[in-house]
């Protein structure tokens, strides 16, 4: 066993040591570059949220609902022509181009949610199974969707596609921050504040509310409770619709069978990490797992401590905190 | 009525974003374009190669003759992420025999290939299975450092002489293997021309150097930047299968890197060419073999056109005879990377099948002995399994072709 061990360590260097000077070299490109991860992590972990919120389930499977909708973004931008190549189009007509992709990548999405939800676990439901029950069901549909994608398209990653040549904007202490970065950002941040406020203001929200809090009271309140399930599953899965456009953007070869499984487990590790149930908690938990992710590889050298640092960060965090950072459940969550 | 107003105001924020891109796109002009120029070399590319007056061809002299049963083998990727390397491969393969059971009439080898998908973890089942079969005598591949590493034993107890077209970690002769055979220079040769060849004919003043977690990538990166000494501006690791190299190109950009040497294949290689330009990156990009395929030009697109190779292969596609025979086997795509390499340790297998070396022990007992040209090198192997005196070639993307310059580190 040992011998096999000595050639992953060719140098010195590969022992962990802290590089302090890279990290404040790197600081500002490490923090957007982090932030636009946590604003796609974050976007995703809502889904998981939502849906343990409501049903105390994690739903394993919606890493697929994710992935499902980044080739609905696939197949339609390399539809319209979009390629590895930066696209010679006006730019009216590449926002056209992507808001198009959006909107059915997030179709797609609720669609797969939508499905999900009736095939997989309406049935036990229905049959008042077991939580275990629900949870390897859920793990099941993962793999199935998972390998039903590769069946179709093979093990190769699709082509990567460019969406627009990303343009300096600002200049933060030397670091340049390009539109890129700020499109994904801002408009991941608008969508969680929308369904922050959907959550808290509307009706529908008030029964998801409802529903978490006590669901068998909810019913007798007059709440539809099977129409809050998959309303939730349905918001669910247009977040990941929308995470999916914004993903393809910041990764254009990220297109794979297996490309949402990893971003999945990070996105739910967001969610926990600030409170799973807490719709505040899902976008504070994604930014900090995107930021700290960025930091940790930057300072121990090398990009594969990402998930690494993420995953020991979380597992302190819940030691101190096992609730999550902001703890709360949704059902309470008053905003 | 709520979700409607949730629906509009996802799509307004949408629109708000991508409008905001959208005024930044206008606002800077040509901050891409202008600076593209900054510190490029134009080396002319090459258009013809000198092949070996004497170079031993596949037919031989037509009067061979064998069992029918005599197989050789080609083990390496088919399917998997970096599949076209394997391709190049087992057509050149293919030409070979194909132009040898042509010629003799009294000798048809049979050829088998088995697929490990260029993974080590996968490619022990398919060997295992391989060195099983009686009927193979010869086996050309595994084309991966990697998986050659972790099969060299198996052929090593059976037996089995094999010949890696191109898998060129140095460690893999130093296993105390004699079955092993390497069809091209390995790198520490090309290590250090990849690193003359940055700083000299590329003018890099600052290299910025990015290896994968494969023991060829690993290997060669060593050995490039110890060839690199001062112009070294820093060492960044990339994972087999990553697909975001943001943290990377930032390292890269704010250390003003004027070019970049990726140590590992085309799979990682092309995403990570595509997002760095796509970030702004204006410098020169330089990989070596492992990413040197028309794939790395289709995945990472025009970004494509920064990119430099250095490879210890023949551009075969300048051997017009060869050239055209391949066609024929390929279905009409051009020699890849190692194609005629692949030919070349066909054709040392098959002149030795056609001397009458025919059981394992004999063929392996020619490849040790052997001592002639082939189409794109002279063939003579040390003790270990080293080729003598190899040759590096540059290659560079011209017009969304790969173009050979000529050699390179000398």
């Amino acid at each position: 066993m040992l011998p096999s061990l000595v050639p992953l360590l060719p140098t010195e260097n590969d022992w962990i040591t802290f590089d302090i000077p890279s990290l404040a070299e790197n600081f500002w490109s490490a923090t957007f570059d982090g932030l636009t991860f946590g604003a796609i992590y974050a976007l995703v972990a809502l889904g998981y949220t939502l849906v343990y919120g409501v049903l105390n389930l994690i739903n394993f499977a919606h890493s697929e609902v994710f992935i499902v909708g980044c080739y609905a973004v696939f197949f339609t931008l390399s539809g319209l022509g979009f390629g590895p190549s930066v696209p010679r189009l006006d730019i009216w007509a590449i926002i056209l181009n992507l808001l198009l992709a959006l909107v059915l990548a997030m179709l797609a999405s609720a669609l797969t949610a939508f499905l999900l939800e009736r095939i997989a676990y309406k049935p036990l439901r229905n049959r008042n199974a077991p939580r275990l029950v629900f949870l390897i069901t859920a793990i099941g549909a993962s793999f199935t969707i998972q390998y039903l994608i590769y069946l179709w398209r093979g093990p190769s990653p699709e082509l990567a596609l460019t969406m627009f040549r990303p343009t300096p904007i600002f200049d933060v202490f030397g670091t340049i921050i390009d539109s890129q970065q700020l499109v994904i950002i801002i408009a991941a941040v608008i969508m969680m504040v929308a369904t922050d406020r959907f959550i808290s203001k509307s009706r529908t929200g008030r029964g998801i509310r409802a529903v978490a809090q006590d669901p068998d009271t909810a019913t007798l309140m007059g709440v539809n409770k099977e129409r809050i399930i998959v309303t939730t599953f349905i918001i669910g899965g247009l977040l990941a619709g929308a995470a999916a456009l914004f993903y393809v953007m910041k990764i254009p070869s990220g297109v794979q069978y297996s490309g949402g499984f990893v971003l999945g487990i990070k996105a739910f590790a967001a969610a926990v990490l600030g409170g799973i149930g807490n719709v505040r908690g899902a976008l504070l938990g994604g930014l900090l797992l995107g930021l700290i992710g960025n930091y940790g590889q930057i300072l121990l050298g090398n990009s594969q401590w990402t998930d690494v640092v993420a995953f020991v960060v979380l597992v302190l965090v819940l030691l101190l905190r096992p609730e999550g950072i902001l703890g709360t459940s949704l059902g309470r969550s008053k905003a | 009525m709520y979700r409607k107003k949730v629906l509009t105001s996802l799509a307004a924020a949408a629109t708000f974003s991508m409008l905001l891109s959208a005024c930044a796109n206008q606002a800077g002009p040509g901050t891409t374009e202008s600076s593209g120029s900054s510190g490029k070399v134009n080396i002319p590319a090459i258009s013809k190669v000198d092949v070996p007056a004497g170079a031993v061809k596949p037919a031989g002299d037509g009067k061979a003759t064998c069992p029918a049963t005599t197989t050789l083998a080609y083990a390496g990727a088919q399917t998997g992420p970096n599949a076209q390397l394997g391709v190049n491969i087992f057509n050149g393969i293919q030409l070979a025999i194909d132009q040898h059971n042509k010629a003799n009439a009294g000798c048809q080898v049979q050829f088998k290939k088995f697929d490990t998908e260029g993974d080590p973890n996968k490619a022990t089942g398919p060997v295992t299975q391989l060195v099983s079969e009686a009927d193979i005598v010869g086996v050309i591949g595994l084309p991966f450092s990697g998986e050659s590493k972790a099969t060299g034993n198996i052929f090593e107890q059976k037996g089995l002489v094999h010949i890696t077209p191109s898998a060129t970690n140095p460690g893999l002769t130093g296993n105390g293997w004699t079955t092993f055979f390497r069809g091209l220079g390995n790198d520490a040769v090309q290590g250090p021309a990849a690193a003359k060849f940055l700083t000299g004919k590329l003018g890099a003043k600052k290299v910025y150097l990015v290896q994968d977690d494969s023991d060829y990538g690993i290997g060669l990166g060593t050995s490039t930047s110890a060839g690199l000494g001062s112009a070294l501006a820093g060492t960044e690791k990339v994972t087999t299968g990553q697909k975001d190299f943001s943290a990377v190109i930032s390292k890269i950009m704010n250390a003003k890197a004027d070019a970049v040497f990726y140590s590992g294949y085309y799979a990682e290689g092309a995403p990570f060419d595509q997002q760095l330009v796509g970030k702004g990156f204006t410098g020169t990009f330089v990989a070596p073999d492992g990413v040197k395929d028309d794939q790395f030009i289709k995945q990472a697109g025009d970004a494509s056109s920064n990119a430099y190779f250095t490879c210890p292969c023949l551009p075969g596609e300048l051997i017009p005879e060869f050239a055209s025979a391949y066609k024929d086997v390929s279905k009409g795509s051009e020699p890849g990377t190692y194609s005629i390499e692949g030919y070349d340790a066909a054709t040392v297998l098959l002149s030795g099948i056609d001397a009458g070396k025919q059981s394992r022990a004999d063929l392996l007992a020619w490849v040790k002995a052997y001592d002639k040209d082939g189409l794109s090198k002279h063939y003579k192997w040390d003790a270990k399994g080293e080729l003598q005196a190899p040759t590096v070639y540059g290659y560079k993307v011209e017009n969304g072709k790969i173009v050979p310059v000529g050699p390179i580190g000398e």
